[in-house]
Order: structure tokens, then sequence, then C-alpha cells
């Protein structure tokens, strides 16, 4: 160790030059923010830059983050090229081409605050669009009302995003988990009228934590008789699940609900079937759709399984679907998962809004303002369903959802869904002016289930 | 009553053997060089990787089960061989006797580098390797239906554990490796290769660490992320068990596996902390961990 | 030797401060973490020269961070001074009740119980769902002594508060370092017996140095809360503590104002990796790492020193003849 005195000023003078020639090349990076009002030229129109934020590493990417990205990334390359069906064969966004910036949302909040403002400072983007982590999306929340960026929330579910604030510059397309376990405990008490008494095992955070108060909540609305017997809640990634899958089958219960999803769900059903488990006692899991095509062989039938919403197996047909499913599947040779109908609903809202806003306006390219008046309340058919922006004064969207039994076809070898069951949006979403937990504590009131 | 407590046997005697499987390269590693291998974490999903891919073929093939489940064996050995000597004669060798912190963070800088090594390599998506699960069948006893492959495992994990215990007293290695845990510098006077030492040491740490990932495989999903999980557990079991001490990691992984079974299944609120309670507890009450002596101090 | 430093040092701070405004917001909202995280990382410098490197000390990064957070949440205070004031007696508190227990250990066994000790905060966190679990809650923005700032103006008077904070905090800490508590860091880390065998109660000394460190930490962790608008249990977490020690190695141990460059020149690189290298930015910040330890083992703030002490050295050397200069240890 020397004992010579220190210089700071040469350390700090070195990493100022550092920090200001870093930005510098930022700055050269990024183009100049888009003109509002420019006026509708005769050349290309320039491009909207839209920032994606989504899982690109780590165990979250192959269930939500990849499906999310290519979901968007097929989309733009469709709309860019003017190929999708109407109503949305303009090019790009109302004739100017998407160009998008797909950045990782692995690392903690702190570092997502970061990147957001990275994006909308240093790169200019014209929106915003991602997030799978209900952590960072409300973390994200607040700094897009500072900074006045359009946000598009995409897979996040967490109810507390417009519950705990009104917002103005965020907007959600895709429901709240409420509705998905709010549609489970219905499905479950369909085709178990008598059940008496449920576990639960979910992961030990807060979208484990709050899919299974809701569906507790739910379940005692809907029959209060119904007791729980174990309320499990492993660690996140934990992986190994041996004396959970001996408390359950030890227990009484007559249905196991879980939120797991991917790495972890797949170890638990690989290490629950070896056991016995989900063939003895079904299990409800809201959103399993994901990993269906992995465990295709091993999920018994008889399993419960949601989609977050009316995708894939549960997606109305339509032309927009049959479309969208086959340049899917064309591009990566793979069955898309829900996240990637999620990243298409978004889209196209934003696409809808962007080009409502611009017809208003003579065809002229709106400002975020004119896009946010336009996008509030709208209603949309997407390739899954039709969405309504009909919650938190017409920023949080709702759709109909569906439940279904798990069956393995073993003529064809691949999984399907039976015994399929909708919901209505305003039987399973909470009414617009009440937040969910507190819908879910006064027995559901306003619901519409005709 | 007596079902449940049964269960918290047999689960806590599941959940050692994983414990041990994955500490025990560690803390060799750790006795022998010194070194807190934050690596380890990428041996063990190394592992897992290797095994998902190689083994999965195996069996996809219809090839005898027996060869399987040595293939996996071979696996685990020929993965941590490779990556042990690479880092060791590559890496390690450039930093010792720098600052121990120094040393841990070159290993954590070797872990950030390969996993994105893993995805480059097997991509985002996650494998499965349910075959050997499938096989080993399952035993019933009343409602509770144990997994013959976990069974298995706490065999596996006790013969391990004896063999190494065995290797490190009454063959000749083994006793210099004892050695040179007990004591660097006396051993080195003796004329003992260390340098040697440490590359077999590393390389067998890294064999373990490899087999903790293969043989715990068939029951995870293998996917990105696996291995930051490991590595806080095995770091836990070490600190609990002593550096260096195979006794004392599979004592202090039986510990950690009763306690958080009986968590799981009595006061499922604690599970998250159990690990952490147990390890500051037993450093409360045995510095140094339970099976090291204490160090005398150096002048 | 010393004023001099301290007058430089100064100029550098104000020249920062006067730069600002003049400086992308994105830019300056980089720094405002980063100078708020780099007061963890002088608490971590502080005791890495007494030879001993905590892994949790995102303990008191947490706890300084829910401090200002839950005093926004549930009361109506607002003042920035206090609610800093609150958390820096918080952690430092929790930093001398931990430090009973943690001065008796050394090294690897340091580490891991600081290490536990912040996984038990992380657990409580993360059960308690009122606190929004692992999503965490926002926190509301602060007053200055009754000035509400408006829009922008607010990320930049937190940036000259984090900066002053620091500034400060660097001031504090180099005096430390010339006292005699602080200079006998490096003794207690080279051999703690011969200290004690002198009457100096190496234990004490270690105690003082953790919650020195543990104010710091909460200190900053209530900026950084500020800084970011959000606190969650993330922040507790060991790989949070793992950052810290990452950025401390990159600065080195010797200079008050590496932790500061280090700090910084750490987030930029985690920026331009996520920037450039979606998807490989791990490996992009490993390499960095590795890069570092192996050329510059005393961190980038050798570097600096290196720089301008050959000229110093030769003339040194020329003077003494003979004698070799042994500075560098």
């Amino acid at each position: 160790m020397n004992h010579h005195a220190y210089r700071p000023m040469f350390v700090l003078t070195a990493g100022l030059s550092l920090g200001l020639s870093l930005m510098v090349l930022g700055g050269a990076q990024a183009q100049q923010p888009a003109a509002p009002a420019a006026p509708a030229a005769a050349a290309a129109p320039e491009p909207i830059k839209i920032g994606i934020v989504t899982f690109l590493s780590g165990p979250a990417a192959a269930p939500f983050g990849i499906p999310d990205r290519n979901g968007a990334e097929v989309l733009i390359e469709s709309l860019n090229a003017g190929k999708a069906p109407a109503p949305y064969n303009q090019v790009g966004l109302g004739g100017a081409k998407i160009e998008p910036k797909y950045v990782d949302e692995a690392g903690s909040a702190t570092d997502q605050v970061t990147q957001f403002r990275n994006l909308v400072e240093r790169d200019h983007v014209d929106v915003v669009m991602g997030y799978v982590s209900s952590g960072n999306c409300l973390a994200i929340a607040p700094v897009a009302e500072e900074l006045k960026q359009l946000t598009v929330f995409d897979i996040c579910g967490t109810p507390r995003i417009f519950e705990e604030k009104p917002r103005h510059y965020v907007f959600r397309v895709n429901p709240t988990a409420t509705m998905d376990n709010v549609a489970a405990a219905k499905y479950v008490l369909a085709k178990m009228k008598d059940i008496s008494v449920y576990s639960g095992i979910n992961q030990n955070y807060a979208w484990g934590q709050d899919s299974w108060r809701d569906f507790h909540l739910a379940m005692t609305d809907l029959d209060p008789k119904a007791t729980v017997d174990k309320e499990l809640f492993p660690k996140l990634f934990a992986g190994e699940y041996g004396a959970e899958i001996s408390t359950l089958l030890t227990s009484k219960s007559q249905i196991i609900h879980s939120s797991f999803f991917d790495g972890d769900l797949e170890a638990f059903i690989y290490q629950s079937t070896a056991r016995g488990l989900p063939q003895r006692i079904p299990l409800v899991l809201t959103t399993g759709e994901t990993s269906l095509w992995r465990v295709a062989t091993k999920l018994p039938d008889g399993t419960i399984i949601g989609s977050r919403g009316p995708h894939t197996f549960f997606a109305h047909d339509s032309d927009l679907n049959t479309w969208f499913h086959n340049i899917y599947v064309d591009r990566y040779g793979l069955q898309p998962v829900y996240p990637a109908y999620d990243m298409a609903q978004s889209m196209l809202g934003l696409k809808t809004a962007w080009e409502k806003a611009q017809a208003k306006k003579g065809g002229a390219r709106p400002t975020t303002e004119e896009v946010i008046a336009a996008f509030e309340g709208i209603e949309f058919k997407t390739p899954s369903t039709t969405v309504r922006m009909a919650n938190a004064h017409g920023h949080q969207g709702i759709t109909d959802t569906a439940y279904g039994t798990y069956k393995f076809d073993k003529a064809e070898i691949k999984p399907t869904l039976v015994d399929i069951e909708r919901y209505p949006a305003e039987c399973v979403n909470p009414p617009p002016d009440v937040d969910s937990v507190t819908w879910l504590q006064g027995g559901m009131k306003g619901a519409k289930c005709n | 009553m007596l079902l449940t407590a049964f269960a918290i046997v047999t689960d806590g005697l599941v959940y050692a053997a994983y414990l041990f499987l994955v500490a025990v390269g560690l803390t060799l590693i750790f006795g022998v060089m010194k070194i807190l291998n934050v690596t380890h974490g990428s041996f063990y999903a190394f592992g897992a990787y290797g095994a998902a891919i190689a083994v999965g073929i195996y069996f996809d093939q219809g090839f005898p089960a027996a060869g399987g489940f040595l293939l996996m064996i071979v696996v685990a050995m020929a993965i941590g061989l490779v990556l042990g000597l690479v880092l060791e004669r590559g890496l390690l060798r450039l930093v010792y006797g720098k600052d121990e912190v120094v040393v841990v963070l070159v290993t954590y800088a070797a872990f950030l580098i390969l996993e994105d090594v893993i995805q480059l390599i097997w991509g985002t998506s996650s494998y499965a390797l349910y075959q050997p699960l499938d096989i080993a069948g399952n035993v019933d006893v009343g409602a509770l239906t144990l997994s013959g492959y976990d069974i298995g495992l706490v065999i596996f994990a006790t013969l391990v554990a004896a063999g190494a215990s065995f290797a490190l007293k009454y063959t000749r290695w083994g006793r210099v490796l004892t050695v040179v845990i007990f004591d660097r510098e006396l051993a080195a006077a003796f004329g003992i290769n260390v340098s040697l030492v440490y590359t077999l040491t590393f390389v067998v740490g890294a064999m373990l660490g490899a087999l903790g990932g293969v043989v715990m495989a068939p029951k995870i999903a293998v996917t990105l992320g696996i291995g930051v999980e490991v590595i806080v557990l095995a770091f836990a079991v070490v600190a609990i068990g002593g550096m260096g001490s195979v006794g004392g990691a599979f004592v202090g992984a039986l510990i950690v596996g009763l306690c958080r079974a009986a968590a799981v299944h009595l006061v499922p609120q604690i599970e998250l902390f159990v690990i952490y309670a147990v390890m500051a507890l037993v450093l409360v009450v045995r510095p140094q961990g339970l099976f090291t002596r204490a160090q005398p101090r150096k002048i | 030797m010393a004023a001099r430093s301290i007058v430089i040092g100064t100029l550098a701070w104000l020249l920062v401060a006067a730069a600002a405004p003049a400086l992308p917001q994105w830019l300056v909202s980089l720094a405002t973490v980063a100078f708020a995280n780099a007061l963890v990382v002088l608490g971590l410098v502080i005791l890495w020269r007494a030879g001993l490197v905590p892994f949790g000390q995102a303990l008191y990064y947490a706890i300084g961070a829910y401090t200002v957070a839950l005093i926004g949440r549930y009361s109506e205070i607002r003042d920035v001074f206090l609610m800093i004031a609150a958390a820096a007696v918080l952690s430092g508190l929790t930093a001398f009740l931990t430090g009973l227990l943690l001065a008796r250990y050394r090294e690897i066994f340091f580490a891991m119980l600081s290490l536990a000790m912040s996984m038990i905060l992380y657990g409580v966190l993360v059960k308690t769902e009122t606190l929004g679990s692992t999503d965490g809650f926002h926190v509301e923005q602060p007053t200055y002594l009754g000035y509400a700032p408006q829009g922008n103006m607010h990320l930049l008077v937190l940036f000259w508060l984090v900066l002053a904070c620091g500034a400060l905090s660097a001031l504090l800490v180099s005096f430390y370092f010339r006292s005699v508590a602080g200079s006998l860091a490096v003794p207690v880390r080279d051999s703690e017996i011969r200290l004690e065998f002198l009457g100096v109660s190496v234990n004490r000394l270690i105690h003082l140095n953790l919650v020195i460190a543990g104010t710091l930490a909460g200190i900053g962790g209530a900026l950084a809360a500020f800084a970011v608008e959000h606190v969650d249990p993330d922040m507790s977490y060991w790989t949070t503590s793992g950052g810290f020690v990452f950025v401390t190695i990159l600065a080195g141990a010797g200079s008050v104002a590496a932790a500061f460059v280090g700090s910084f020149v750490f987030e930029l690189l985690k920026s331009i990796a996520y920037d450039l290298l979606p998807g490989t930015w791990q490996m992009f910040l490993g390499a960095a790492l590795l890069v570092t330890i192996l050329f510059l083992p005393e961190g980038i703030g050798s570097l600096f020193v290196r720089l301008q002490r050959r000229p110093e050295a030769k003339a040194m050397g020329a003077k003494m003849g003979a004698k070799s200069t042994s500075a560098l240890s």
C-alpha cells in the first residue's frame, strides 16, 4: 500500500472526459427527435421509433421474452411491408415505417429505470413498449409520466399500475392478472361443483402472492364453503419441490392452484408426475399455456390450463388469427405462445390509436398527446379477440378469457384443450371505478356474466 | 401425523442429497486452494446442459437404461475435466497469490462470461431430461409416493460422501490433499508439488460440480440461470460445514435439508429464511464451521 | 499536500456541478445513481483497506432506501435532509448492532455472515405484501428546505444534492484515512495480532469501520431511492452487494475519488453493454472485470497515480541514489 497523496483532480478529469466523450458518441448515435406535426411529405415519412423492452436473457427469456420479441419482430416486418389484413393494412403506423429497438429487461429495477431514460432522452424513441415484470412496470410508470413518454405495457399483470394513481402517458392493452384467477375459480367450480378443499403452490414473490390472493378471494366469493388446506410459497426459481410435493400428497386437497411458469412449472411437472401427484389431484395452471408444447407428453389429461387471455388454443377463429399464426410459424418454425399474442395486441392497439389520430389531423403525423387522446377508450380487433380500453379512464384494456382442460392427442401427437369455457370481459374484470382487491372482497359486485 | 413426520425425514434427506452433491466440489476447492469459486455455478449449469443434451439423445435412441446412467457420470467427468483445466491453467494461474477477494472476483467474472457462453451455445430455450425419472419409477408409502430417482439420489450422495472421505483419508493423493488443506506452507516444505495439487483439486471440484448438475438435470428444467441459484446454496452449506471438510458438507447439508423440509410441512412462511438462519446460527456458535479446526492465529 | 488535494477536489466537484444543466438528462440521471452508489463503494473501500470485504452491504443500502420510501408513504414529511438523516441514523444503528456480531469474524465467514443478514432482510421484505413484496413501491419526491422543484429541475437538484453528499463524504473519509483510527486499517489487514500486542482493540476498530460503512451505504441507498423513485427487495439481494464489490475492485482501494469515478464508469459500462449487446451484456461486464483485475490490479485509481508517479519517482530515484523507491507495494 503506498502512501502517496493522491491527486483527485487527475482522476476526476479523466473520468469526466471519458464520460463526456461517450455522451458525444451517444448523442451522435441518436437521431433527431421526431418533429411534431410535420407536414405530410411526398418523400418517405420519418420512421417511428419504438423501444421494445423484454427479457432477452435469463430464465424468463424462453417462456416470455423471446416469444414477446418474436411477436413484435414478425408483426413489424409485416406491417412495414403493408401486408397485414384490413383494417391494419397501412404501412407501419399510418404510412411511416416502424423502427424497433430491442432492450433486455434483465437486471434490477434501478437498471431498467436507467435504460428507460436512455431510450427516451438519448435515443428519442416515440413509444416504449413491453415489460414482463410487474416490478419493472411499477418502477417505470411514474418515470414515463415524468418524462411525458407514451408507454404501452405488454405482459406485466399487476393491477397496481393504474389503481395506485391515474396515468396519462401509460397504457396497457392486455388485462390484469385478476382476470386470470377469477376465471380460474369459475372454471374450477363449474367442473367440480362439490369441491370442499383446495390448495395452492405459487412462487414466493409478488406475482405468485397476488395470483393466490385473487384466486382465494374469488373462490370465497363464489363458494364460501370451500376451504384452503395448504398455501405453499417456494422460492422463485427454487427448482426442487420434493417437500412441497410430499406436503400436497399427504393433504386433503381436491385441486391445486398454481401460477408457476416455465422453468419452475416444468420442473414441478416432471417431479410431481414422477410421484403421481397431478394424476391424483388436478392442477390449475393459470399461465400453463406457455409450457404446453414442452411438457406435452408429461402433463396428465385433466389438468386445467389458462393462457392469460383467449390466446392460441382459445383464440376466436378469424382471418386475423390465422394470418398471425401463420406468419409466426413460417418465420420461427415454432407455435406462438400467448406472450406473442400479447405483443400483437399491444402493437395493433397502438396502430389503431395512431392512425385514428392521424386521420383526425387530415393525414399529418400526430403528436403524443393526440395519440393518447385517440387511444383512450378505443375498441379494436386482435388475432385473439376484441379489446376494449374500458378501465382506468380508457388506459387499461379488458378482454374476454377462457380456460380449458388438457388432453393429449395421441393420434396426432400434440397437446389439445377440451371443455373450453369462455368468460365475457365484464364478468371477470373489475368494473372501471373499483380496484381489484376491493371488488373481490365485495363479492365481485357489478360483474356482468349474463 | 406419522406420515408427515416420515415425509419430513424423506424430503429432508432428498434435499440434503441435492445440497451435498452441489456443495462437495466447492468445499474441496475452498479447503485446498482457499478460493471461493463462484464459477462453481457454471460447472453445475454446464453439467446439467451437457447431460440434458447428450444423455437425452442417448435415451431417445432407445439404448439400454443402465448405459444411460453411466453416460451421465462420464459426461460430468468430461465437462469437469475440460472446464476445470481451462479455468485453472488459463485463468486462475494468473492471479494466484493476489488478494483473496480479487481471486473471488476473477471467478465471478468467469461465471458471468460462462453464463452468456451457455446462452450462445444452447440458446434461451429450456431442455428436459425426464427419462431417468421415468425409468426409476416410484414407491408408495401410504398416501405418500416417493420417487425412485430421489431414493437413488440419496444413496448416490451417501456413496459420494463415503468415497470422497475414504479417498481423502486412505489414498496417497487424498492424504496429500488433506495436508495441503491443513497447512499449505508446511506441505510445500515437505516437497509436495502444491501447484499440481491445485490443478488436481480444481479439476476434481469441477467434476463434482458438474456431477451435481448432471444428477439434478432429470428433475429440473435445464434453462438459463440455474447456476445462480445454486451458488448461494453451495456457499451456505460450505460455510456451515467448514471449508475443506467433506463430512462437514454432508452434515451441513443434512441439517439444512431437514430444517427446510420441516419448515415446508409445518411452518411454510419461514421456508425462505431457513438456510440463512441456520448458517447464521452455526457461524455464531462455531465461527469456523462445524468440522474444521479453529485456525491458530499466525504471528 | 493534503490541502492542495482538497482544493483541487473541490474545484473538480464545482466544475461537474456547474456543467450539469448543460449535460443531457440521461447522463445526469445515470450519474446521480452512480454517485449515490459510490457512497456505498466508499464504505467498502474503508473496509477493504482493513482486509474485510462484506458481501452484505446491500442490507444497509436497502434500509436507507426503504426508510425514505416509508417516510414518504406513511407520513407527510417530505424534507430531504430530514429523510436522509433518518436513513443515516437507522442504517448506522443497524450497522452498530450487526457489527457487534460481525466484528468478530474475518475473511470468508465475515463475507458469508453479512450476506446471510442481507438475505434475511430480503426474505422479510418479500414476505411483506403490504409493501408490495417483490414489486416494491413508489418513492415520493422530496422537497429541499421547503423548495419543491418542478419538472426537470427535480432531477438537477437531486444531482447537486448527491454531488454535495459525495463531496462531503469524500472529504470526511479522507480526513478519516489520515487520522489515527483510519491509518490503523492497513496494519489490521497485515497483522492483527501484532496490533493487539500494541494495545489496540482490533475488534473495536473494525466495529467502527463497519458503522461508518453502514451509514454511508444507508445514505447511498436513500439517494438512490430518490433517483429511481422506486424501492424493491432486490436492493437487499446478494447480487446487489456483489455489484458494489465489483465497483470497489474496479475503482481500487487506494483513492477516495476513485470510488466515484469507478462507480460512474461502471454505470456507463452497463449502459453501453445493454445498448450494444442486448442478451450478452453479462459477458461484456465479466470481460471488463477480468481485464481490470489482470491489468489494473489496483483499480482505475491506480492508473492515474502511476501516470504521475513516474516523473516523480525518477526525480526521487535520482535524488536518493542507491535507495530504491519502494512506495509501490
